[in-house]
């Protein structure tokens, strides 16, 4: 087995190989150790793009806007760098999307990493397949099993606000049943306790 | 009162990191620390008359084991070198996680001897190679096959059977990645595992050749004494492979370097230094001057370095023993500030090391802060602004935004990873070819570009819009962001220049791995001893935390 470190140096020094500088090509690196680590196929989409990053032309956002279209293909390493370098900007704006992506897995572990930056879990839909990531800690996706996708129609984004999953009435129910492991407190206890014997107005 | 850290821009010039020795701090020394309760056994040992074969020694501890994996190859005399472009060599090891089953060491048998062609698994932590000394190794097998214990002076002008020609670890061909074991308290100091390689190749060295005797000369044949082992350790041939290692782990050697300031701070910090910690400082002093006397080197700039050092080591005793005041306050920084005006660096960083023995209570916890998780420091702040990347350039790499790269000198070398051996080595760009594969190793030469590409712009810029154009420079703008809080992240110096030395920069390493006799064969590679008058295995419960005085050479 080809080790997630062994996997890193090896990415780096490819995406150099192809002409990206060292500074995205060690971005590239981790992300695609990323990927790996979370079950999805990084390096064959990587060496896929690879095989036609030269011959083909691909679209180089720099700003990134609310909807962002191109009539060539969107290259997903550096929508991906752009993408992280501006998350604080781009978390204004709710949703994003793209028209016409190139290689949409490539793109996941930049948006992976923008969440554990923000501090907000980011839902992903590549066409038809949706992704959630959690603050670069896990992803969970019912499409795991992809393989390699050499382009998306569309791809949405959406920042999503820190809510619980479950309701208040869950929450005190739950509450209610912890509340069994405290002991109740006598008055000579609460007498001593912190704070006790001082004026709260001093 | 309080002590400043000593200042970054002196500590880590490659002249200064370049005499680091080893300390309290060292990795092999805190490794025997950490494992000195461990259960040591030797569970296979199944060599031929020759000595070739396989072996197994483990530590084991509650439900953990480690085993060290051994296979012993014959190979021919000229098969044998030390270069890393060896493919044959006499012992090839692996540390593996656990007990290995008969699977296991089939599997290894199949690839451990084939080293970076063949492939280890998750199951395997490091992997090794050496190679005999061999006119050591044979003088050791002739004499216990006679009876006799080998000729000391002649076993010590050495210091070891075997030298290991490299060590891997953290996920190099098939090994595991370090994410799977880092939670371990046992292996929270750096490089750990490898030292526990080390340390066992070392005990497998001592076993051979008794067995070898033995076969030999079954009647007469007697074992190595075990005071001779305890002052053998395992040597060591490294090259420029070491080299970029610190250049690519800035958070890493931040925090080694930082642990060994925080140390000397704290020392030059206690007022009133006790009887007992003073005579313990001195005693080692004086004691580890038999190391300097024994330290053999034919490298004409580490012999320069090692009479300084004895000049200096002699003035710094006689100032001790006739003019120093031990129960003044302060009597440690007063001391340091003495070795400063009067001692050079050599000297400065030895006394750096010594004044650590005592101190138990400061070294112990600053070694379980010497690793680091790099990841958490890899994505570049892009909200900040070019102000505050000004102001951390101008802070940080003063001496480096001041040098002149359009000077040829300057800019003569040029990193690059060869493509037979795929490690690092140092080329000249002027004569040879390949500097446009240049590695991004040449920090000092990108931070002055981008210095100058930053200077005019607008202060409110954010990082994250200067990248749009300038990804070129995006590896030293992560470099900058990173040494705005780990003040020792950066070499304070010229890694391409004419001047460099890149053995500076193996020494520093190699220090904080608790080597000793740096022995430097070119200006690019050298050797060393690593555990010499170390205990045995099976002394491990107790012994002298000192012993890198002790050894008799």
């Amino acid at each position: 087995m080809i080790s997630l470190s062994e996997i890193d140096t090896t990415v780096k020094r490819a995406t150099k190989a192809v002409g990206f500088p060292w500074g995205i090509a060690e971005e590239v690196g981790k992300s695609i150790r990323i990927l790996e680590m979370f079950g999805l196929p990084g390096l064959k989409n990587l060496n896929e793009y690879f095989k036609v990053f030269n011959s083909k032309k691909f679209q180089n956002v720099t700003v990134i806007s609310k909807s962002n279209i191109s009539k060539i293909s969107y290259c997903p390493i550096i929508s991906g760098i752009n993408f992280l370098d501006q998350v604080h900007t781009l978390e204004g704006f709710e949703k994003i999307e793209f028209e016409n992506f190139a290689f949409p897995i490539l793109f996941i572990p930049f948006l992976s990493r923008s969440s554990e930056i923000i501090g907000k879990k980011i839902f992903l839909k590549i066409d038809e397949k949706e992704f959630l990531l959690n603050f670069n800690q896990s992803m969970y996706s019912s499409n795991l099993n992809v393989n390699i996708i050499e382009r998306a129609n569309n791809i949405k984004i959406n920042f999503l606000n820190n809510e619980n999953s479950f309701s208040n009435q869950d929450w005190q129910e739950l509450y209610k049943l912890s509340e069994k492991t405290f002991v109740e407190e006598t008055e000579e206890l609460k007498k001593k306790a912190a704070g006790a014997g001082l004026t709260d107005n001093d | 009162m309080e002590v400043q850290l000593r200042d970054p821009k002196v500590v880590m010039k490659l002249s200064k990191l370049g005499s680091f020795h080893q300390s309290k701090l060292s990795f092999l020394r805190s490794f025997l620390n950490e494992f000195k309760d461990w259960e040591y056994k030797r569970d296979l040992f199944d060599l031929n008359e020759n000595g070739y074969g396989k072996a197994v020694y483990s530590f084991k501890k509650q439900n953990r084991t480690y085993s060290l994996v051994c296979f012993a190859n014959q190979i021919s005399d000229t098969e044998r070198s030390d270069r890393v472009i060896a493919t044959k060599w006499d012992a090839a090891f692996t540390l593996h996680d656990g007990i290995p089953t008969k699977k296991d060491l089939d599997r290894l048998l199949e690839n451990v001897p084939k080293q970076e062609v063949g492939r280890l698994s998750y199951k395997e932590l490091t992997l090794s190679r050496a190679n005999k000394s061999l006119r050591i190794f044979n003088h050791v097998v002739e004499n216990l096959s006679l009876g006799k214990q080998p000729d000391i002076n002649k076993v010590l002008e050495v210091g070891y059977l075997y030298r290991t020609t490299a060590v891997y670890g953290s996920g190099k061909f098939g090994l595991a990645d370090r994410f799977r074991i880092k939670n371990r308290t046992e292996i929270c100091g750096p490089f750990r595992l490898e030292m526990m390689l080390v340390y066992l190749v070392r005990q497998f060295t001592f076993d051979q050749v008794n067995h070898i005797a033995k076969q030999k000369n079954p009647r007469k044949a007697v074992e190595l004494d075990r005071e001779i082992c305890r002052n053998l350790g395992i040597g060591n041939s490294t090259g420029l492979g070491m080299a970029p290692f610190i250049v690519n782990h800035p958070t890493l050697l931040n925090n080694w370097v930082l642990s060994r300031e925080l140390s000397l701070k704290k020392i030059r910090e206690i007022k009133i230094v006790n009887n007992n910690d003073a005579e313990i400082f001195k005693k080692y002093l004086k004691k580890s001057i038999k190391n300097i006397s024994f330290w053999n080197t034919s490298s004409e700039y580490q012999k320069l370095k090692i009479l300084d050092l004895k000049q200096d080591l002699k003035k710094l005793i006689s100032y001790l023993d006739e003019d120093f005041d031990f129960k003044k306050n302060y009597p440690f920084n007063d001391l340091y500030i003495w070795c400063e005006k009067n001692l050079k660096d050599e000297c400065i960083e030895y006394t750096v090391s010594m004044l650590m023995e005592p101190y138990d209570n400061i070294t112990n916890p600053l070694i379980n802060q010497m690793s680091s998780d790099e990841d958490k420091f890899f994505t570049i702040p892009t909200q900040k602004k070019i102000e505050t990347l000004k102001g951390i350039l101008e802070k940080n790499y003063s001496e480096i935004i001041k040098i002149d790269f359009s000077k040829k000198e300057n800019n003569q070398n040029f990193w690059f990873i060869s493509k037979n051996k795929e490690e690092p080595r140092l080329a000249n760009r002027y004569i040879e070819k390949g500097s446009e594969l240049e590695q991004p190793l040449a920090i000092a030469r990108d931070i002055n570009k981008l210095y100058k590409r930053i200077l005019n712009l607008r202060n409110s810029l954010t990082i994250g819009n200067f990248l749009f154009e300038n990804n070129d420079l995006r590896h030293v703008v992560r470099r900058a962001f990173i040494s705005e809080n780990f003040p020792y992240a950066e070499i304070q110096d010229n890694t391409i220049g004419s001047k460099l030395m890149p053995i500076d920069m193996l020494r520093l390493k190699l220090s904080f791995f608790g080597a000793v006799k740096f022995d430097p064969r070119s200006d690019k590679w050298l050797r060393i001893c690593m555990f010499q008058g170390a205990p045995l295995p099976d002394e491990l419960k107790s012994f002298d935390s000192g012993w890198i005085y002790n050894s008799i050479n």
